[in-house]
């Protein structure tokens, strides 16, 4: 790791210099995304099985996800109860140490024939917003590709559930793919993405 | 850049920040010598701070001085208990904190000189330090219970410290007769891992259940209530039928004020306990002791009368040494709990303090987190979460109001949330231990 690049992140709070430790009133960046180490894995790269990997979300995504568990718009286990710890400011801080982390995607166990039906559902239903092979992180979008599958299992049963409400676009194309191919197209569609590197 | 001083950064880290990114910080070292961070202990709280110390800060030397060649987990070790994992599986050594360029070194720190800052080492090493970093963990208060002790510990383990004593009593639940008695005594407050012992019954009661059902369970407590009291017992009630007349597990617990389940007396040979109120003859026996500062705490007179290490909770510097930090269970650290996470978060904090200190920098505002998962069955787990601030003006750790709590009961939620929630814990571990050891 870049030490100049570390050493300055995590001190950012500094602006004076003095014999022993002053505090400003909002921690840093680094001070509240390495909180999160614990669950989320180092940096936000989750070791899994089932734990999303945050490093690398775009910092929309994550304000929106923070914003969504502290409002209790989105369905959680316990990300609710810790995302009302934090201020709008310090939800941004973290947004911005997140997104400027590099996503890490591991080895997982998927199956080859699924993952290869799961491309063409991906390219025919998803690609346009999703883009990159689901890599892509513009326009708010999630980030998919080498996601760990359990956790892609949880978001989509929440949506298909109505426990969490999809945007408009992606509605439309859910229920045609789920039209089409039902869950197992849905199925496909994840180990699509847990197979890409 | 050898034209870049340290005054020039500490200008440019009011205004320009940004500038100071591009700039070497080697020069900063006061004198050319490197700072030097003896960190005492490589459980959670002592690895971490190592780790983090090398990633802000490479110029600093950090030693970890461990006893032990390598760390098993107290966290998930219950699962190792009740049959459900191996124990080579919560077993982690030191690679990862060498590949971070950390020295790691096979001894015990036998005292700390603070005002010389030298630690020595039964080994009879010395080592120089600027910041020394105190994780013990925790020690046993061996007089409070009557005929037992370390040596009765072999036989009749506490299994609170993970390792050889949790084989011990995974090997004696397995050669227990169905139809037996499993006794655990848990300690009173404050101890390591608050909600353990109950998950440790809950876990030990999944094993009886499925393979010697004619077995029974009790609990001597010296508590008048524990932690996720309300979701554990609800739990039980579920799958082991607590409070039913064929209850595989019983709670008997200890008002406040009275010493009904407060362990006295210990008789190693018929595996019998003794409180005020209850006499049980078990086959298998889990006494908890009561807990206080790991040994080299006391030996460097950071304790004080509560037996614990009082320090400064935004640098965790003691307050009675200086230049002397100490992290995790062994900290006064309230209203943080004794657990991994908590020492985890702290020793990041510390980290931070530390670095600070050295390079004379301010030190952001410190943040820290506890989240503890507890598995009451397969498919059945459940958390506490609490975000927590410093509050400038009382010096003390508050929990974020309206933040944190615990999982929903049965009534409030789904098996599925449930399920997913365990599934959340082996992550919990898997993350957790690799941040700590990879």
């Amino acid at each position: 790791m870049n030490y100049k690049r570390r050493l300055q992140g995590i001190m950012i709070a500094g602006s004076v210099a003095l014999a022993g430790p002053v505090f400003a009133e909002t921690p840093s960046a680094a001070m509240l995304g390495n909180t999160c180490a614990g669950c989320h894995g180092t940096h936000g790269n989750s070791q899994g099985p089932a734990t999303p990997t945050i490093a690398g979300v775009s910092s929309e995504y994550f304000i929106d996800a923070m914003m969504g568990y502290k409002n209790g718009d989105r369905a959680a286990t316990i990300m609710d109860r810790i995302a009302k710890g934090y201020t709008d400011e310090e939800i941004k801080l973290m947004a911005e140490f997140f997104s400027t982390q590099k996503m890490e995607r591991p080895e997982q166990k998927v199956d080859a024939a699924l993952a290869k039906k799961g491309m063409k559902m991906h390219e025919k239903y998803c690609e346009k917003c999703h883009a990159d092979g689901g890599r892509s992180t513009e326009d708010d979008a999630g980030m998919l590709a080498g996601q760990w599958t359990p956790y892609l299992h949880f978001t989509m049963s929440d949506f298909m559930s109505g426990k969490r409400e999809m945007p408009k676009k992606m509605k439309k194309k859910v229920e045609e793919l789920q039209a089409k191919g039902g869950d197992a197209a849905i199925e496909a569609l994840i180990h699509y993405y847990g197979s890409q590197k | 850049m050898s034209n870049f001083n340290r005054r020039d950064f500490l200008k440019l880290s009011g205004g320009a920040v940004a500038a100071a990114s591009s700039m070497s910080f080697s020069s900063f070292a006061i004198g050319g010598a490197s700072k030097k961070v003896v960190i005492v202990g490589g459980g959670i709280g002592g690895a971490t701070a190592a780790k983090y110390i090398r990633m802000a800060d490479a110029s600093i030397e950090v030693t970890v001085i461990e006893p032990n060649a390598n760390y098993h987990t107290c966290f998930m070790s219950n699962e190792v208990i009740g049959g459900e994992r191996t124990i080579d599986s919560i077993r982690f050594g030191y690679k990862g904190l060498q590949a971070h360029g950390v020295n790691v070194v096979q001894d015990s720190v036998t005292a700390i000189d603070a005002a010389a800052r030298t630690v020595k080492t039964a080994g009879g090493k010395s080592f120089a330090y600027d910041r020394c970093i105190v994780s013990p963990g925790v020690d046993f208060r061996w007089d409070t219970i009557e005929g037992y002790d370390e040596t009765v510990a072999e036989t009749i383990p506490h299994a609170w410290k993970a390792g050889s004593q949790t084989v011990t009593l995974r090997k004696q639940l397995e050669a227990m007769k169905d139809g037996g008695t499993v006794c655990i005594a848990p300690p009173p407050n404050p101890f390591r891992c608050p909600p353990g012992p109950y998950e440790r019954a809950s876990l030990i009661a999944n094993y009886l259940k499925h393979h010697k059902p004619k077995s029974k369970l009790i609990i001597l407590d010296p508590k008048p209530k524990f932690s996720k009291m309300g979701l554990f017992t609800a739990g039980w009630e579920k799958y082991y039928g607590f409070k039913s007349d064929n209850a595989l597990i019983e709670w008997h617990g200890t008002p406040e004020g009275s010493k009904d389940n407060v362990l006295q007396s210990l008789d190693a040979k018929s595996r019998t306990v003794k409180t005020e109120f209850n006499e049980v003859t078990a086959d298998v026996l889990n006494v908890i002791p009561a807990q206080k500062a790991g040994k080299i705490a006391f030996a460097a007179g950071l304790t004080n009368d509560s037996g614990w290490c009082p320090v400064d909770l935004k640098t965790f510097e003691s307050t009675i040494h200086k230049n002397i930090h100490v992290i995790g269970d062994a900290a006064i650290q309230a209203p943080m709990p004794k657990s991994g996470y908590a020492a985890n978060s702290q020793a990041k904090v510390c980290a931070v303090a530390v670095v600070s200190l050295l390079n004379e920098m301010a030190m952001p505002q410190p943040s820290y987190v506890n989240t503890c998962y507890s598995i009451i069955a397969p498919g059945d787990g459940i958390s506490v979460a609490a975000v927590y601030r410093y509050n400038n003006e009382t010096g003390k750790i508050e929990g974020v109001k309206g933040a944190g709590g615990l999982t929903p009961g049965y009534d409030k939620s789904t098996m599925e949330m449930r399920a997913r929630e365990e599934q959340y814990a082996h992550s919990w571990f898997k993350n957790i231990t690799h941040d700590v050891f990879g």
